[in-house]
């Protein structure tokens, strides 16, 4: 199976990823796919997802407050912040 | 336009509900979910998004939902797990929403309004799911940056998914009122659309009576106010039947409403929208529910508002409209209980409730919870009224006023000091009663020749000469027997 170089390009702009070596990825991702293939070659009709592969259930915890950071470990690793909210690329014109 | 070509088409509407929990913590951290803070102040590693975090379920997240869909119809899902939404957004730290997409917690439900003719209608809701809120983004303050708030990121939601049962703004109005009413009784919610804690998208498409066919759907996105559902509904419909009739076809677009305009326009199209690439959240393992689990929650729900009202209706012998007005608020329908401990008077507790104890709150812009009267005081002053110790009109517009600026001081005591209990004197208010007969001599005449109806006029000079300060009901009686007689 052939993956197209529109493939390529709107995955990596979901992922918002940069694709280098076009030519590679379209190979490495059509590799991916024939493998799948194979995959989908058993027939699983009658067999139910495996979502999860130990058996535990039911894990959760009680209403219960605790553990917040203070605002300025929380902006510590902000790339850019004004002391008191993250700052990120303006998202919308006004 | 024409009316008429208004007329050949109906509305199909499906409203997407969104509820902030009231839990104390986050979804899936332990940091504050509380409104209001400073910003960037109740995050964790979790919320922040930061590698390596582990998310775990509130368990008052699940209890919340259910109890939802328990109030609500819905059946209840033994197996649920939580999805991944992927999509990049500054206020989304992780780059996905925990949410859930195959499996939603509750789903095939319905809940009842109450159209404006008194008709009932049954409008389904298709799923309940549970999920997490993302931060807020700011646009507007400041010139080149967009700033962000991640407070918000990780606030538990649920979302009420309805079909599309809703034919008018006025229905989707009214469905929004009793979600939100269900919401209230449940406290799993405060129901506030100002402040986001509960928000609207609408999903609106037009078509012809009696077809079958749903048309192409616009959704509008982010309506914060019932009343704005019903403009944005009312404005959509037509927009899109004007562009129906004049040959066009309907694009699918999200579309945002302008409170201040009345109009909805498209919202720049989220770039490669709802390739979402849904898959089962893996850092969380399912969840598995017992009908013990279920059950539980079944047997501690309280009242909700349709019991209060057959209660309200078959205990306390209230008119429905009556019923229908005390339950609006859950607080004031347990304010109206409490009142009936007080008093059998129970028409006349809740006269008092929708009358002068609403007018006051109104004016005031306070809720319920702030009416500073104790239940006992109120019913006191109910209680005297019907033994003939005061006048209702003095007590609502003199006495009523007085507690409010004194609560702590007790109803008979303050009627005393105020000089408005009623004269149980019978001579003094014979006196009143003939120097009024003897005031309209031809009056009195037109009542012997059958003009009943001006004891009203007679009454009301009484009471004005006596200041209030007589019992109505024995005035009424003397006044009669004595315009007989005069």
């Amino acid at each position: 199976m052939r993956v197209s170089k529109s493939t390529v390009e709107k995955m990596a702009h979901l992922a918002r990823l940069e694709v280098e070596n076009m030519e590679k990825m379209q190979e490495d991702m059509s590799r991916i796919l024939d493998f799948m293939d194979k995959l989908n070659e058993l027939d699983t009709d009658q067999v139910a997802p495996l979502i999860y592969l130990n058996d535990e259930v039911n894990v959760t915890r009680p209403d219960e407050t605790g553990e917040e950071l203070s605002r300025e470990d929380a902006l510590k690793n902000a790339p850019d912040t004004d002391g008191t909210f993250f700052k990120v690329a303006k998202v919308i014109d006004l | 336009m024409t009316e008429t070509a208004y007329s050949k088409y109906e509305a199909v509407i499906g409203l997407e509900v969104h509820a902030q929990l009231s839990t104390f913590s986050k979804a899936f951290s332990t940091d504050p979910a509380a409104f209001g803070a400073k910003p960037n102040t109740q995050v964790n590693p979790v919320s922040l998004g930061h590698p390596g975090t582990l998310p775990v379920v509130n368990e008052k997240l699940l209890e919340y939902a259910i109890r939802m869909g328990l109030a609500t119809q819905c059946h209840i899902r033994r197996e649920n797990f939580f999805a991944r939404k992927n999509y990049f957004y500054a206020d989304l730290p992780k780059g996905y929403q925990i949410t859930q997409d195959t499996t939603p917690i509750c789903y095939g439900g319905h809940i009842t309004i109450t159209l404006k003719d008194g008709g009932k209608k049954k409008l389904r809701i298709h799923h309940i799911h549970m999920e997490e809120d993302a931060g807020k983004s700011m646009h507007d303050q400041d010139p080149d940056s967009t700033l962000v708030d991640l407070n918000r990121a990780g606030v538990p939601l649920i979302e009420i998914v309805s079909e599309p049962d809703i034919r008018s703004g006025e229905e989707a109005g009214l469905y929004l009122a009793e979600i939100r009413r269900i919401l209230r009784y449940l406290e799993i919610c405060d129901g506030n659309m100002e402040e986001g804690s509960m928000r609207c998208d609408a999903n609106i498409s037009v078509r012809l009576k009696g077809e079958t066919k749903l048309g192409t759907r616009c959704e509008v996105k982010n309506l914060n106010s019932i009343r704005n559902v019903q403009r944005a509904i009312d404005f959509e419909t037509r927009r899109q039947i004007d562009v129906l009739e004049s040959g066009g076809t309907i694009g699918q677009h999200t579309l945002n409403f302008d409170p201040d305009s009345g109009q909805t326009s498209p919202l720049r199209e989220k770039e490669t929208a709802n390739d979402y690439r849904y898959f089962p959240e893996p850092d969380m393992p399912p969840l598995q529910l017992s009908d013990a689990y279920i059950e539980g929650i079944r047997a501690a729900l309280p009242l909700l508002p349709e019991e209060w009202e057959r209660k309200l209706v078959n205990e306390y012998g209230l008119p429905p409209y009556d019923a229908s007005v005390l339950t609006e608020s859950k607080r004031m329908v347990l304010y109206f209980e409490a009142l009936t401990k007080e008093t059998d008077q129970f028409k006349a507790a809740a006269n008092w409730l929708m009358g002068p104890v609403k007018s006051y709150l109104n004016e005031q812009g306070k809720g319920m919870a702030d009416f500073p009267l104790k239940p006992a005081s109120l019913a006191g002053l109910i209680n005297l009224i019907e033994a003939g110790k005061l006048n209702y009109s003095v007590a609502a517009q003199t006495v009523f006023p007085a507690l409010l600026e004194d609560p702590e001081v007790s109803p008979d005591v303050l009627i005393e000091r105020l000089g408005v209990a009623i004269d149980s004197d019978t001579d003094q208010l014979t006196t009143y009663i003939e120097e009024v007969i003897a005031r309209h001599p031809d009056k009195v005449k037109q009542y012997q020749n059958g003009k009943k109806g001006l004891i009203g006029l007679f009454m009301g000079e009484v009471m004005k000469l006596s200041k209030g300060k007589i019992d109505p009901k024995m005035a009424n009686r003397m006044m009669a027997e004595k315009l007989e007689k005069a």
